[in-house]
């Protein structure tokens, strides 16, 4: 059961952050920051749960900071039409950049652990675990079965249309970067307030850019990906079984190669023939 | 004009950084400065960080230009340098210094274009878009590098997790004992030559230029655009393995698992910053080389150590995306697809 549990909670950031990506990529945006994205939630929850002893405010930061990136992203890649990779690279690397010179200086050049207090945890369950399979059947229904889920997916598919009919396609995308970048902070801050109760530079280690495997992988479906999302979970925990067993079997270094080679085996086998949004990563322009 | 406007992004993005962690803006612009210029022992160290910065951003160029998203080129540049330390641990002391360097960079480029090739297969022949496929593959490249200097390659048994430093000879020629400055930069400058020239002057270049630019055209004029594909991402990889392996017999002379100074994921912003041009990547190249050597400076004065650099680099292309006239429509429908 205690197993169970733990796989649980390991899954939750990538769940989250793939769900938000999942409904950004639906709307039409591509969003490669998602890593950066997910740095920022959790050093800045970090901070204000250290700093204030609320690990529920730091959470309710790390959603803001993910808020405002996404904010910061959506006017470069929805009013200047820029390429949502380039932005998204710039997204990472600014992240990357502020929370280590910040957190160099907040907490010594040594990187020392800081001890956060974390979300109060009941038999091992939290609210945030609770909540994400919730969150996951909301935005698929959602998506799925609401007048702003079939728009939100028109943008993704056929902007123009959008446009024709008379909705912005530019408020909607706004719409779904801004949920999606919640929830990518939200999901950066758990790792931080969450799980570990602590930071460290770069902590999110490739995260963000395992759930941007998993939302192809989960074929742009909110449970799908969260579904995918357990399974790294699943990994995560095996890695620290079998380090903790110390068996010779296999390096310790492939154990920690495992979830990146297992998102790519999953794109692998499950990649080809399936179809995204087939406007993503297009910008709209009105003039063409 | 285009020029212009990353000229004057690039001057905001460093005073908007240095005000925003409130430096002062004067003193470290000096410091930076005599960091970066000061002396020999500054200019020097501009160019020898320029180096794997140039061989990088130049792959980066590449690929892109393809419409490759290559965001792999970090672990392009560890593979790299792995190869070419399997390649120096198996011939070291039965090839002569001269003749094992050149095997080592030629290793280094085989190892890089063989990672990156397999990205860019799989994005032809599995549908997997290598902007998700070379991320994922850096981390693994992060490992195996590990893997290798705890195992295979290790000096000794119980010593330090490093591979045995190379002999003096082994090593790219030095112009100066005291100085960090090493072959490499020319190494860099005629790669620089060599992929213009590429680009510009010949048939294959131009294919990869319009198979980035329209796959539409591309395909009208029957340009098999998956080979172009690949092929272009296995030149991107050879140079980015060729930094990792100029990187290694350069400067450092062996592997640990600290060898990766992120050179690869700054390729990106320097290839972006100069226009995915090679010239434009030979200026910025020396622009961000200057700007390690003068924060090494900078950080011993205050705590602005190098990852201001990283977000130097991030406002400098946000603001080149800002000032610039409206982007092309990009091309990772076909990549997402």
């Amino acid at each position: 059961m205690n197993d169970v549990i733990q796989i649980w909670q390991f899954a939750i950031p990538i769940a989250l952050a793939a769900v938000g990506e999942v409904i950004s990529q639906r709307s039409g945006v591509l969003n490669i920051g998602l890593e950066g994205t997910m740095l920022g939630g959790a050093f800045v929850a970090a901070y204000v749960g250290l700093t204030t002893g609320q690990p529920w405010l730091g959470l309710a930061a790390g959603i803001g900071v993910g808020i405002i990136t996404s904010l910061l992203q959506a006017w470069f890649v929805l009013v200047r039409s820029a390429d949502q990779v380039v932005v998204g690279t710039a997204i990472n690397l600014l992240a990357l950049g502020v929370t280590g010179t910040l957190f160099r200086r907040a907490f010594g050049e040594s990187g020392q652990l800081l001890s956060v207090p974390t979300i109060p945890k009941f038999d091992g369950l939290d609210a945030v675990m609770l909540a994400t399979p919730i969150i996951a059947v909301l935005a698929a229904a959602s998506l799925r079965q609401t007048g702003w889920g079939l728009l939100t997916r028109a943008s993704g598919e056929y902007p123009t249309a959008v446009e024709a009919e008379g909705f912005s396609v530019r408020r909607l995308r706004l719409g779904a970067m801004t949920l999606g970048g919640a929830l990518a902070g939200a999901a950066g801050a758990y790792l931080s307030v969450g799980i570990v109760g602590s930071f460290a530079e770069n902590m999110t280690q490739g995260r963000g850019f395992v759930a941007i495997a998993l939302v192809t992988f989960g074929r742009w479906h909110p449970i799908a990906a969260v579904g995918a999302g357990f399974l790294m979970g699943g990994l995560e925990w095996l890695q620290f079984k079998l380090q903790a067993q110390g068996s010779g079997l296999i390096p310790f270094q492939l154990l920690l190669a495992l979830p990146y080679l297992a998102a790519l085996a999953v794109l692998v086998v499950g990649a080809k023939g399936t179809r995204g949004p087939a406007a993503l990563g297009q910008p709209l322009r009105r003039d063409a | 004009m285009r020029s212009l406007a990353t000229v004057v992004a690039l001057g905001l993005a460093l005073v908007l950084t240095l005000l925003m962690f409130g430096l002062p803006v004067a003193d470290s612009l000096r410091l930076l400065g005599e960091g970066a210029f000061g002396d020999k022992f500054g200019i020097s160290r501009t160019l020898a960080k320029a180096t794997p910065l140039l061989l990088t951003g130049l792959g980066m160029v590449i690929a892109w230009r393809a419409g490759m998203y290559n965001i792999g080129g970090e672990g392009q540049l560890i593979v790299g340098a792995v190869g070419g330390a399997a390649v120096a641990a198996a011939l070291m002391g039965k090839v002569v210094g001269p003749v094992l360097n050149p095997l080592i960079l030629a290793a280094a480029m085989a190892a890089g274009a063989l990672w990156s090739g397999f990205a860019g297969w799989l994005q032809v022949a599995r549908g997997v878009p290598a902007v998700i496929s070379t991320i994922l593959l850096n981390f693994v490249a992060i490992q195996l590098l590990a893997w290798s200097v705890q195992g295979p390659l290790r000096r000794s048994e119980g010593g330090l997790p490093q591979t045995a430093p190379l002999p003096a000879d082994t090593m790219l020629l030095k112009f100066d004992r005291q100085l960090d400055l090493h072959f490499g930069i020319v190494i860099a400058v005629i790669a620089v030559l060599l992929v213009t020239a590429f680009l510009y002057g010949t048939r294959s270049g131009f294919r990869l230029r319009l198979v980035g630019a329209s796959s539409t055209a591309a395909r009208a004029n029957r340009i098999p655009s998956e080979r172009v594909a690949i092929g272009s991402m296995m030149l991107s990889g050879a140079l980015c393995g060729l930094a990792g392996g100029v990187e290694y017999t350069g400067i450092t002379g062996m592997l640990g698992t600290g060898f990766p100074q992120g050179w690869g994921f700054l390729a990106i912003p320097v290839a972006l910053l100069g226009g995915l041009h090679p010239l434009g990547v030979l200026l910025s190249g020396l622009y961000f080389g200057a700007l390690f050597a003068g924060s090494e400076n900078l950080a011993r004065f205050s705590t602005g150590g190098t990852t201001l650099i990283y977000v130097i680099q991030a406002a400098a292309v946000l603001a080149v995306v800002a000032l610039a006239p409206r982007a092309k429509p990009a091309k990772v429908k076909e990549a997402a697809a």
